[in-house]
């Protein structure tokens, strides 16, 4: 049984009725329902030993706007966590602190800390670029450079290491057979990009991420844009990067998250409100606003 | 009446009015060219590539000086302008996007790129000919370069904001350094409409007068010494134009209509830049 029906079931098996989400004006989320004393839990999460990422009391702002408040998780290493949420409720702005890009953007600013194996990566004296070299990331378009398909995937390499023209060679192939994209361009490594279809694109995004060998790589929402034959091929490969990369994926679409992760996490409005490994979350989440999301009945 | 039969005759009245706006143009500007391929194209020979202005009274002569002196002076003053104008451009787009600083230069480029040559004519003669004593091609391209460096500063920033952030993100996510991100990724995506800004500003200084009146002077013989006055088309245009002499007004029509022919090659080299990126 896969976790789409179990999810259905879900909601006809559990009663009472969904309770109601009142806001506050502050914007804290509060829950409302008689029937249960499950209000007084705010936050659920499960242990996580040996994580590749820490994050401790985080928040983070845009400008003057408050987008994340007190986020505390922690990232297993080579697992796959998915997080999923309405629009607007901080998955891809927490998603984004995890290689700093939101530094780009003056007045986005992140308090608190994340550690990175052991080491905070928001201290002032963090070497940003060497950061990201160790922390890539997929966005939700394609992005492919205005250059060749073998110049996209060499240009991240050439940045932090010298290779003989063989050994580039070997890199752009390696990078492109894990992307799943090697035997449909592997004829037309000096046409442009931008030439590909979407799918083919955000493959060829992947790769370049991975030719780097990170050691975590960042998805934010890499299918949304995509046709579901590419979204599976996507899908697919990021079961394939796990045994060696530690995966962080933002989606809006559950059962992508239920198909692809070993975590996930749900957050709503800048908070996260449970953390649990997939099956357990997508099955028997620990409170009401997680269950009242993944049936659907959310809002 | 109902309202299909109302939108068809509003759309009649608005595209016959358009057509009739459309040919009042195209009726000078071919008027304008028919006059000047008839005139120039009569006067020209290979005379005029080969022999220099003639002096009053005298009967043979060419363009040979002004020719060399406008592609000298346009060239010089290119080559000051544009790089002075790509990187300032790219200061406002990318370093400089939130600075202070790049709204007062915003404003002010924009206020030079419309100031009257004239205005930067005598500008360059009160800094540079003055100081240095006599007219010469240099202060010329000075003051070419000064009409030049805000059309590229221009052009050169709106190219490189129209390369979407996304893309600037993903260069930088790869841990690429902002200068690499800008001249590796930014600027290569932006490129042909960075060229074409250097041509557009090449068109534009190709005809200018006013500016070179005070500075490059005219000079009626042959150089190539950029401290000495220059000879060049369009004072040549102007001088010989209300000058006595039949020959000197066949002289001025020949090189008004390579003015333009240039003018025009260089806007169909932009068509093609810009056409290449798609």
């Amino acid at each position: 049984m896969n976790y789409t029906d179990t999810l259905i079931m879900n909601s006809y098996n559990k009663s009472p009725a969904p309770s109601n989400i009142s806001l506050d004006v502050t914007g804290a989320v509060g829950v409302t329902d008689s029937a249960t004393a499950s209000h007084e839990k705010q936050n659920h999460q499960i242990e996580i030993e040996n994580p590749k990422i820490e994050i401790k009391g985080l928040d983070f702002y845009y400008g003057k706007f408050h987008a994340l408040y007190d986020i505390n998780m922690r990232i297993p290493e080579k697992q796959v966590t998915a997080f999923i949420g309405p629009s607007g409720c901080g998955k891809s702005t927490l998603l984004r602190t995890f290689n700093r890009i939101y530094s780009l953007y003056p007045g986005q600013r992140a308090e608190g800390e994340i550690l990175l194996d052991g080491r905070n990566i928001l201290r002032r004296d963090e070497d940003i670029n060497t950061l990201r070299a160790k922390v890539g990331m997929v966005f939700q378009k394609p992005t492919p450079f205005p250059m060749s398909i073998y110049d996209n995937i060499a240009f991240g390499v050439r940045l932090y290491e010298r290779l003989s023209r063989k050994q580039m060679d070997e890199r752009v192939e390696w990078a492109l057979n894990k992307a799943a994209l090697w035997d449909e361009v592997k004829d037309i490594l000096k046409q442009s990009g931008k030439a590909l279809s979407g799918g083919q694109q955000q493959r060829l995004c992947i790769a370049r991420a991975i030719a780097v060998k990170p050691e975590v790589v960042l998805l934010d929402e890499p299918a949304s844009a995509l046709d579901p034959i590419s979204t599976l091929k996507i899908e697919q490969l990021i079961s394939e990067l796990k045994d060696s990369y530690t995966i962080a994926i933002v989606t809006h679409n559950m059962q992508q998250a239920a198909r692809v992760s070993d975590y996930t996490a749900f957050m709503y409005l800048g908070k996260l409100i449970e953390f649990n490994d997939t099956k357990t979350l997508f099955t028997n989440p620990q409170l009401d606003q997680t269950q009242d999301y993944i049936t659907g009945r959310f809002g | 009446m109902d309202i299909y039969t109302r939108r068809k005759a509003i759309n009649i009245f608005n595209l016959t009015i358009a057509a009739i706006t459309t040919l009042f143009g195209l009726f000078f500007l071919s008027w304008l060219l028919w006059v000047l391929f008839q005139q120039g194209f009569s006067n020209l020979d290979w005379s005029l590539f080969t022999l220099d202005t003639p002096g009053p009274g005298d009967e043979a002569g060419g363009l040979r000086n002004a020719i060399v002196g406008s592609l000298l002076l346009t060239v010089v003053g290119v080559m000051i302008g544009a790089p002075v104008g790509v990187l300032a451009g790219t200061y406002l787009a990318e370093f400089g996007r939130y600075a202070w600083i790049s709204h007062p230069v915003r404003f002010i480029n924009d206020v030079l790129l419309s100031a009257p040559s004239i205005v930067i004519g005598v500008f360059v003669y009160e800094v540079m000919v003055i100081p240095m004593g006599n007219f010469s091609g240099w202060s010329g391209a000075v003051a070419l370069s000064i009409i030049v460096i805000p059309v590229v500063v221009r052009t050169t920033e709106d190219m490189m904001r129209l390369v979407p952030d996304s893309m600037r993100e993903a260069a930088a996510a790869l841990g690429a350094p902002q200068w690499k991100v800008v001249t590796c990724v930014v600027l290569k995506a932006a490129l042909s409409g960075v060229m074409t800004g250097i041509l557009l500003a090449i068109a534009r200084i190709a005809g200018e007068t006013a500016p070179l009146l005070f500075t490059a002077l005219n000079n009626q013989f042959f150089t190539m010494n950029m401290d000495e006055p220059m000879g060049n088309l369009p004072v040549m245009i102007f001088n010989f134009a209300m000058g006595p002499y039949e020959n000197w007004h066949d002289l001025a029509w020949a090189g008004s209509l390579l003015i333009t022919l240039a003018v025009l090659t260089l806007n169909i080299l932009t068509r093609f830049f810009l056409r290449t990126k798609k």
